[in-house]
Parts: C-alpha cells; structure tokens; sequence
C-alpha cells in the first residue's frame, strides 16, 4: 500500500501493532541479536542451532527472527525468548551449546533457564 | 544444570545497572525490533516524525523545531543541528542535497553501526525531515563499506520506503520529493571530514579542502549541501516525533538529550549505552559500565576519539556535554569511550593514536602528513627509552604548528591525545625519558625482568629462555644477561617459586 | 566588478571581490610566502605556508584560499605565524634530501628561497625519509620523488592545462607520494612529455633529463663537428634565466654564447621553420586541390604529436607529414651539411636547443633517422639547461656582443619566428599561402585573427582556389585540454575547419616546459610581444622570400613536396600503447 496521508500511515501503524500483539498472543518467539556485533561474537551458529532444535524438539507455532543490538556487548550472542502472554526474556551469553536446553526448558517448558538469564524487557 | 526460575524473579532491563541510568531515546527500537520490517517501525510510531513535519509545517517550522530541541551535531563537532539547516535553507538553489555521515570511523566506536544495522528507517526518516528543511530532493548515505550488514539493511529500508511512498516523488501526496541513495565509502578515516566525503562521493580522491565556501553554500558537485551524522538524524525523527518540548527535558542547558556512548576499554561492562546530557563520566563508567576489570585503579578515559582526549580520575565528576569536554581538553567526538586502568602506559596511549592520525592523514597538508610523522616518532623514541630532554617541548611546539596550520579539522585535532596526555600524565612521559621506566609496566623496552633471591636454581627459566639470555649454576640463583634479554616474559611465567620479578 | 577593501598588516587596499587574501596582500606590497599556490592553477590551500591571521575567523587560514571581504583584516607578520610558517618548511625539510649544493634546481627552487627568507638555520626533527627511486622512464623527465613536497601543482598542471591525469595522490599519511597511478613511471603511461608539470614544479622533484654533460662531452671532443639550431622561442626567454628581464630578446647574445661554449656552427631552427611553411603550406594547398584529408593540423608540437599519437590515434592522417622545424633542421644537418662540405656524417654532432622537454623524445623517433640507426638530433637541450651551461662556463651573458648565425641555413624571416607563439604557424602559413594562390603578399603582411591568448581561436581567410574564391576556415588552439575539444569535435564529423595548428603548451612554444621558471601569464605576455617585435624587426617577413631558402631549393632540395624533400622533410605517425 502507498501511503498518502497520515490516516493511511495512522492505519498501518495501528494494523501492524495489531499484527504484532497478534504474534505475540498466538506464537512462541525465538529472538537473536544480529547486528555485526552478534553475528562477530557467534550469533549465526545460534541462529542455527536454534532452528536445529526447534526441529528437533518437534516445537510448534514457533518463529525465529532476529533484531539489532541492545548494547550489551559483553553479554553476546543473545537470545530471546517470548512465550505468549509473558514478557521477554534475554539469554546471554548463549553458545550453540546451550541452545538446545533453552529451547527444551524455555520455549518448550515454559521455565526459565537461570544461569543464562539475563533480564527481561 | 542450574534450576529453572520464575520468571517474575527474571531482572528487568530497566533494573540491570547497565540500563538503569540510560535514556533511550534514539536506541528505542535497537534489539526490539526486526529491523528488516518497515511495519515493526511504523508500529512504534516510525515516519510520525516525518508525516507532522512534511503536512503540519513549513520548512523554516522545521528547522525552527529542530533548532528549539537544542539538537547539536553528534558527529563530533557539536554544530546546532537546526541553524545548520537554517543556513543550508537560505542557500538559493534549483539543486541541493542531504547527506548522511555513516562514515564511522574512530576506533572503538560503534553507535553509528548499531543504529545503521539496528533500525534503519530511523535515519532515512531524519534524511528525509532534514531534506524538507533545507529544500533538497536528493540524498546520499555515505557508508563504509566495512559495514556491509549496515548497507544491506539501509538497502532494503529505502526500497521498503519508496514502496511504501515514504521516500520518492510526492510524499505524503505533498509537492516534496525526496530519493536517496548509498555511497560505499572505502574505509579511508579522513572521508568522515564533509568536504573529503564530498569528494568522494564525487568519486575523487577523499581529500578536504578549505572552507569557505562552506558546504551549505557550495557542497556536493558545487550544490548547497547539508551533511549530518547518523545519530543526529535519528535524533531528529525523534524530536519531530515528539515535539522539540518533550526532547529538552533531557540534557544540560546547552547540549540537549541524549548521547550514545560505545564503552570500551578494561571496564566491566563494555556495549553502547544512550545517557542524558549532563551525566557524569563516574556515573557512566562506575554505574552503567560496572567499574574496572579485575578491581583494578582508574587511570584515565579516552573519550572523542583520535581528535579527543584523556581525562584523568580527578574530572571523573565532569558533566557529559560539549562544552565541559572541551574545557576538559577532550571532545564529545562521535562517541567513543575507552576506559583505561592502571596499566595503561598514557604515553603508550598517545602513541596509538598518533599512529591511527598519521597512517589515516590524506597527505594533502603538510603538519598532518609530516607533523604527526614527527610526532610519532618522538613517542616511539620515547617509549623506546631513548627520550632525551627537550623531546616533551618538540612535542609541545610540532603540536602547535599542527593545530594551528592543519587545513581540516582533522588534522587540527590530531594532536590533541598527546596534548591531552601531556596535560594530565606529564609525569608519566618525564619517568619515561629521564628515569627510563614506564610507570605503568607497559612499555617493553622500558622494563626488566630480575631474578630474586627466592631463586631455587632449578633452570627452569634457562631453558626456557629463548634468547639465552639466563646464566647460573644448578640450584644456586640465576642471573639474567639484560643485553641479551628480549624482555618475552616467558621466563617470569615458567618459574615454580615466583623469583623472577618484573619492573 | 564589485571591490572590497582589505586591511593587510595596517595596509588597506580595494581588491575585487573575487581575490583571495594572497592576492589582496601582493596588491598591498605584501608578498606571502606560497607552495602549492599557483596563480594560473586553481588554489588547494594544501602547503600551509601561506597561514596568516583572519580577524574572525578560525585558527590559522591559508591565505591562498581565503576568499576577501569588505572590512576583512589580516595579520601576515604575527609570532604565531612565523612561528608556524616555519614549522611547517622545517617540517618539509626533514622530509626532504637537503642537497641544495649539488641540486639541478640548487639557486632555482622556491622551497630553498623560502627557506632561506624564513631564516631557518636548523632542521629540528629528525627521523624517517621518504624514499623512492627516481623515475628515468622516458626521454625528456626526471622525476625525483624524494624531492617532492607534495604541493600537487603537476598535478593539477596536468589537469587544468592539458587536459590528461597523469598524476595524482598515491597512499595516505607519511606514505603519500605523487605520481603516475600503480607508482608507473612517466614512460609507462600516456604522458606526452609537455613538461608542464616540471613548468610549475617548485623543487627539483619534476626536471627536465638532464643531457648538459653529454654535450659539454662532444663539444670537448676534437673528432666532432658540433651544429647547434636554436628554437623561436628561446631568444625571447633565455635572458630570464640569465638576469635580464622578461621580453627581452637575446638572439644576438646567445649566438655569441653557443660560439664561445665552442659549437662549430650556429644556426636558426627558424631556418626551417621557414622551410616547414614551404613544405607544409604547398602540402596543405595539395590537399585542399586535390581533395586530401581536412582539416590538416600541423605537426610542429612534439607533445601535441605525443597526444595525438597515444589518444586520437583515428585522427593520424589529418596530421601534416612536414617534420618539425627541428626535425628538418636535423635532416639538413645529417644530409645536406655533410655532403656540401664534404665531411663524413658519423663526425657530426647535432645539438638543438629548445622551449621543449617534449623534443627529447622527437629527436630518437626513429622515424626521424635520414641515416639508419644515426639520429638527424643527437641531443636536444631545453632554454634552462642553455642557461645552465652557459653560467657553467663562466660567460657573462649580459655584456656578451651580438654575433649573427651562420650561414646559410642561419637566415631566417619573421614568418619563421612567430612558431614561437599561439597562431604564429597559421599565420605564417597564410602569409605564404596567400603568395603561392595569388602571387601577391598577404595586404599589411600580418594576419592578426589567429593571434592572441583565447585557448581556441577562429579565423577565415578567403582565396582563389582552382579558379574560384574559397573562404578556407582555420582554427587554432593552443594546450592539449582545448586541442582535446577540437579533436573530439572533428571525431563527431562537427568541425568543417580547413586548417588547424596546435601547440601543446599554453601560449604556444613561449610558454613550453623547459623554459625558463617562474613563467605566468604576464611573462608569457612578454615573451610574446618580443616574438612579434622580433617579426617587426625582420626585413624578411615572409617564409617564401627567404633567399637561402630559395637557394636551397634551387640547389639541391628541387621543389617543395619534391622527391628529395619527401624523403628528407616529411615523417610518418602511428599509434602508441602504453598502460592505462
């Protein structure tokens, strides 16, 4: 749609946070920061490994995406996790390793993996 | 495996001391959003900014608001953002041109690229309010190429944009066009300078030259020109957003909002943070960065890059604004914020950036191409042991003549590290030159390494030393030959009873 | 045009609004010192010896680039400038050889005179030098990298006048140099040799090669009979280089001076500038008869034919195939000379001297060999090297007597001396022309359309061709950025000239590489008006009228275009390949 007017860009905005708290309600999120900072500190290999283990643990109506950097350098790669209906939940620093049992524990479980915890937005 | 938690017992962001102390205004959207997604930026009140400022109000309102907000340039200089505009608007031309500074290149910093990467729209929507403003319909992004996800992401933003009718002819149904492009920049430091990135743009070699005429009199390919940097412009999305009242609430009274900081160095916690003007550089190291490594001693922040400066613990309390900086001997620069402790050699310091001013001079003018040449090699000698008296007053006149003759301001603040240090650590350089030693234990050639009398003499070291520089009989203590020694250091790290000392 | 008046160092002056503060200053009796600026080039701002203080304005500005203003005030004379002036020359200096006593620009060098105006006694820094081996890729320059200060006037030379980018900034910090891109050498890459860049070069980084000792060598050596011609445009020059002030016409000295360095004979290459007209104006009328290639261009400029050669290859055959009047005069000198006095052309040493870097690269053209394998010029000299010599063998120029050329091939007409400027082979050309198509000289002798500064120039001059009235359509241009526009225009089938003549240097032969420095418009000025002077003087006023000339022909070259001359006063072109 070609926006013309600030109702049209008004109606997109309202459509898209719409979409959003949609996703939010109904889908279990995988979020991994992938900005170069990321990406330089192993981010892609946990990106797979993610996707490795959402197929491996058969997990449903999950979506993995991935955002910028929130500036904590330190605590690269990050993950998050957003379950509906729950806040999100930083991991960090995440190896491929630890992916897995996120996933199983987290996203699957529903509990939260304390030793990887970060915060929550 | 560690129990699983509550998740009400999970911190909040805004509880991590990393993050309690922060304001973020022009970060909102960095690591929140999917970047790739005009929608998700929209959502949170994207191209707001644009829409008031392109159907609510005139040019001059713009540049008026920006100019209320306080907004000064956060590339380095601290320029008023909205009397830049101002000028560039009186600029009578058919012709005329935005362009963004992506062209990052202190070392250690790292704000632009986040931003860049993090949330793209952000800075094509301040392009396109600064264009309005100064009655450009065209625009460039000069980024480096080093940043291919930054040019990726900035890519698909504009073509997302122009779909969406964001960017193009007719925005908002209104007369203002505006297109923009990407200019790869090759990764040469000086073409963060406006004149040489113009230049480049133009596809001549990134070279300033003198002003006047000033860009926004005569810029890319002699057009009037508006350059801002890649927060400035994210800043403005948010200030048109808003409103100019809401975004004065922040800061000082002459340097408004927010600055983004890329804290590097032997801090705990290192990564960007955006804090309000006005806080101090304790607050920012010892609360959002968690004090120093392994509980070492602060000795000194580098803040603003190869043109910036030291500042010792004694101005640790210095308010965070553009012109405490600059009485401080530093500057705001692009944001870079390097933390040193104890063993940190300032001298050592200066000469790091010295070496990155003199191998990133264009060569153009003679006191940056020959000056920090000179410069440099007096520190390497410094640092070398082979100072000699009257070498700190070589330093002190060659950074004179270079601040004062240098054509860019570039080259005018090259010297700056070593007159920075010079004013805070000059005791550091006078151990180096008449007593021989760093008192920081950083500068090789300037230590020792002895053997005590806790030696046990089981040859250990001797063997181990590549230079056999070590001597002694069996079970009686060693010797080190200091003509022979290269000072590796092996030695100390192979010896059982900790007898080998270094000073 | 708008002034503004400018205080300079309590001194006020009314300067167009258009100066910048060094220009301004000079109006005031000020002259500050300069690098990088160039009055004809456009300012870079770059050297930074030019720094002064700017009421109001930030740091220390480069006067050279700092545009006036009504009520502007500067400072030129402050602690705080001298103090960085000086700086910024020591720093020079500490990267630089420091070999002024045994330097070819030592007494000539604008980085030594500041130097000593500042009253540098000592060079404080010491350390690293930039070292790069010296280019010695081609015939005619020498470029010495060590010796260069980076003030980038070769390269925007370069640009501005001839149109070419030979030159430009390689690397960044201590490590930049200036050069021919890939650090190629000048010999590699499309460079016509003009030596414009060694024109405004202010050190000896840009010279001309050198070839002062190889003929000092021959004039020592017994078993050699040395000829030396000398170009139109080095007597109206020579005398800067040697105290006298410019415009001043020195042909009398000069010959006098050749005679005492010991040269056998001394001729005038204006000689055969006027044979060039007769080979060059009968072949022009051949082809407009008989339907040849037009427009024809001549082929006078060595860095013009440089040009032509390595960019419009196409155009080759609009060249006139008349030589050079040095390579004519090498001819004669190889051939008719010789065979006259009977002597074996191996003993004859042929030296030319000329306005041209570029002519070091004519004369070992092997198309210009009337000998196989011996070249008809053995060595060319340039009006600064003639200098150099003479000073080298203590001749006091100034109270030299004036001696006259040998002869024959030493008579000359005015026609022959106007080569030496913009338009003057076209106008010697018409006025022979004219002669041969109606048997009557040109009214008034001159033909003033084709003179003067404008870098293309357009004329007409209509005459009897084939029973009818033709108006011939000339152009003229001097420099290779305008002969550039010329080229691409008969490319496009646009230019419907019958003649062109291009000179490669701007004002013709007066303003060539290897004359005298410094050289801006007011000297090229002078050195013009002296070339017209010296046509003025001349009773002989037309190529055709010269009588040896006349002779010449009579005796032994028959006819022009005729056999003999084809063999002897005409040359081939072709292509040149090199990199980039």
């Amino acid at each position: 749609m070609v926006i013309k007017t600030i109702e049209d860009l008004n109606a997109i905005k309202v459509a898209a946070q719409a979409t959003i708290q949609e996703r939010r309600n109904s889908q279990k999120q995988i979020i991994i920061g992938m900005g170069t900072c990321g990406i330089a500190a192993g981010a892609k290999a946990v990106w797979d490994a993610a996707e490795a283990a959402v197929k491996k643990l058969g997990v449903k109506d999950v979506v993995i995406w991935d955002t910028g950097c929130i500036g904590m350098c330190q605590k690269e790669p990050l993950l998050d996790v957003a379950l509906p209906g729950q806040p999100r939940v930083t991991y960090g620093p995440v190896s491929p390793a630890d992916v897995e049992r996120i996933v199983a524990e987290h996203v699957v479980g529903g509990r939260v993996v304390s030793d990887l915890v970060v915060a929550k937005l | 495996m560690a129990e699983a938690i509550k998740i009400d017992s999970v911190p909040n962001y805004s509880d991590l001391p990393f993050y309690s102390k922060q304001r973020r205004m022009v970060l909102h959207n960095c690591g929140t959003i999917d970047p790739d997604s005009l929608e998700e930026y929209i959502a949170n009140g994207g191209y707001e900014g644009l829409a008031n400022a392109i159907t609510k109000m005139t040019p001059a309102e713009v540049a008026a608001e920006v100019k209320k907000s306080g907004l000064r340039g956060r590339g380095g200089g601290g320029f008023p953002t909205g009397l830049k505009w101002e000028i560039a608007a009186k600029s009578v031309s058919d012709k005329k041109y935005i362009i963004c500074n992506a062209d990052e290149g202190d070392p250690g910093a790292f704000m632009d690229r986040s931003l860049l990467e993090g949330d793209p729209h952000a800075i094509l929507e301040g392009m396109a309010i600064g264009a309005y403003a100064i009655g450009a319909d065209e625009g460039y992004i000069y980024c480096r190429a080093e940043y291919p996800l930054a040019i990726a992401r900035l890519k698909k933003a504009i073509a997302q944009a122009e779909e969406a009718g964001l960017l193009g002819k007719n925005i908002f149904g209104t007369n203002f066009s505006c297109t923009l492009h990407i200019k790869e920049g090759a990764g040469a430091f000086v073409c963060g300078e406006e004149t040489a990135l113009m230049a480049s743009i133009e596809g001549r070699r990134g070279m300033p030259r003198p002003r006047p005429p000033f860009p926004a009199v005569k810029g890319l390919w002699d057009q009037p020109s508006n350059i801002n940097n890649v927060e400035t412009f994210a800043n403005v999305s948010y200030i048109l957003r808003v409103g100019a009242d809401e975004y004065l609430k922040f800061g000082t009274e002459k340097s408004k909002g927010t600055k983004v900081f890329a804290l590097t160095g032997k801090i705990n916690n290192t990564g960007l943070a955006e804090v309000p003007m006005g806080i101090t550089m304790r607050e920012i190291i010892f609360d959002i960065g968690g004090g120093i490594l392994d509980n070492r001693k602060f000795k000194a922040v580098q803040i603003g890059g190869p043109s910036g400066g030291c500042m010792p613990e004694s101005l640790l309390d210095t308010s965070i604004d553009y012109d405490s900086l600059i009485a401080a001997g530093a500057m705001m620069g692009s944001g870079g914020l390097v933390v040193m402790d104890e063993s940190t050699c300032m001298v050592d310091v200066a000469k790091f950036f010295l070496t990155f001013t003199q191998s990133e001079s264009c060569g153009k003018c003679t006191p940056c191409r020959e000056g920090t040449k000179r410069m440099l090699e007096i520190l390497e000698k410094i640092t070398d042991g082979k100072g000699e008296d009257g070498d700190i007053e070589r330093l002190e006149n060659l950074a004179q003549a270079i601040k004062n003759g240098a054509l860019c301001a570039l080259g005018q603040t090259a010297p700056n590290p070593v007159l920075s240090t010079l004013r805070y650590f000059r005791d550091e350089y006078e151990a180096h030159i008449k007593e021989k030693r760093c008192p920081a234990g950083a500068c090789t050639n300037l230590l020792q390494y002895n053997i005590t009398d806790a030696c046990k003499g089981c040859g250990l070291c001797a063997r181990n030393c590549p230079a056999k520089a070590i001597s002694g009989e069996l079970k009686s203590v060693h010797k080190i030959d200091q003509s022979k020694c290269i000072k590796c250091g092996v030695c100390m790290s192979k010896c059982p009873f900790k007898a080998i000392i270094r000073k | 045009m708008e002034l503004v008046k400018v205080t300079i160092d309590g001194i006020t002056v009314e300067v167009p609004s258009t100066f910048t503060v060094i220009e301004a200053a000079a109006k005031a009796g000020i002259r500050i010192p300069q690098l990088c600026y160039h009055p004809e080039l456009t300012k870079e701002g770059a050297c930074r010896v030019c720094v002064c203080e700017i009421e109001g304005a930030k740091g220390l500005p480069a006067a050279c680039v700092f545009p006036v203003r009504d009520g502007l005030v500067v400072h030129t004379n402050t602690p705080k400038v001298r103090a960085t002036r000086k700086a910024v020359v020591e720093l020079l200096l500490a990267n630089h050889p420091q070999d002024c006593l045994f330097c070819q620009k030592n007494n000539d060098c604008e980085l030594q005179s500041i130097a000593a105006d500042l009253g540098i006694r000592e060079v404080p820094y010491q350390g690293e030098k930039r070292k790069a081996e010296k280019d010695l890729s081609n015939p005619s320059l020498v470029r010495d990298p060590n010796k260069c200060i980076l003030c980038g006037r070769c390269i925007r030379a370069c640009h501005e006048r001839q149109g070419l980018d030979i030159y430009g900034y390689i690397n960044r910090g201590f490590k930049t140099v200036v050069g021919p891109a890939f650090g190629f050498g000048l010999g590699d890459v499309p460079c016509t040799y003009c030596g414009q860049c060694a024109a405004v070069c202010p050190t000896a980084a840009i010279c001309e090669k050198d070839d002062t000792e190889r003929v000092f060598a021959a004039l020592g050596d017994p078993k050699k009979y040395t000829i030396v011609q000398t170009a139109p445009a080095v007597r109206v020059a020579l005398g800067e280089a040697l105290g006298l002030p410019a415009g001043e016409i020195v042909t009398g000295k000069m010959v006098a001076a050749l005679r005492r360095l010991g040269f056998d004979k001394v001729f005038d290459t204006n000689f055969s500038a006027d044979l060039t007209i007769m080979e060059e104006g009968s072949e022009f009328l051949e082809r407009v008869t008989k339907g040849g290639v037009l427009p024809m261009i001549t082929s006078c400029s060595p860095g013009w034919i440089n040009f032509i050669e390595l960019k419009y290859p196409d155009l080759l055959p609009h060249l006139s195939t008349a030589k050079s009047p040095q390579g004519m005069f090498g001819a004669l000198t190889k051939t008719y000379w010789p065979e006259k006095n009977g002597m074996a052309v191996e003993d004859i040493y042929s030296v030319s001297i000329m306005p041209c870097t570029a002519k070091k690269s004519e004369c070992v053209r092997p198309q210009l060999q009337s000998n196989p394998g011996l070249p008809d010029v053995d060595a060319v000299l340039t009006t600064r090297e003639l200098a150099r010599m003479i000073k080298s063998a203590g001749i006091d120029f100034k109270s030299l007597p004036e001696e006259e050329y040998d002869s024959p091939l030493g008579t000359s007409t005015g026609a022959g001396v106007i080569f030496g400027v913009t338009g003057g082979v076209m106008e010697a050309a018409i006025r022979t022309v004219h002669f041969l198509l109606t048997k009557q000289e040109i009214p008034g002798i001159v033909f003033t359309p084709v003179r003067g500064m404008e870098g293309i120039k357009e004329a007409q001059v209509v005459v009897p061709i084939n029973g009818q009235d033709v108006t011939v359509k000339l152009a003229v241009a001097h420099t290779l950025r305008n002969a550039k526009i010329l080229m691409d225009k008969i490319r496009a089938g646009q230019a419907d000239y019958h003649f062109i003549e291009i000179m490669a240097c701007p004002g013709g032969c007066i303003g060539g590489g290897g004359q005298p420095q410094p050289v801006n418009a007011e000297i090229r000025a002078a050195r013009t008006a002296a070339t017209y002077t010296a046509d003025e003087r001349n009773v002989l006023r037309q190529s055709h009228n010269n009588p040896e000339i006349q002779a010449l022909y009579k005796d032994w070259l028959g006819a022009p275009l005729g056999e003999k001359s084809h063999h002897l006063l005409h040359t081939h072109y072709g292509k040149q390949e090199r990199k980039l």
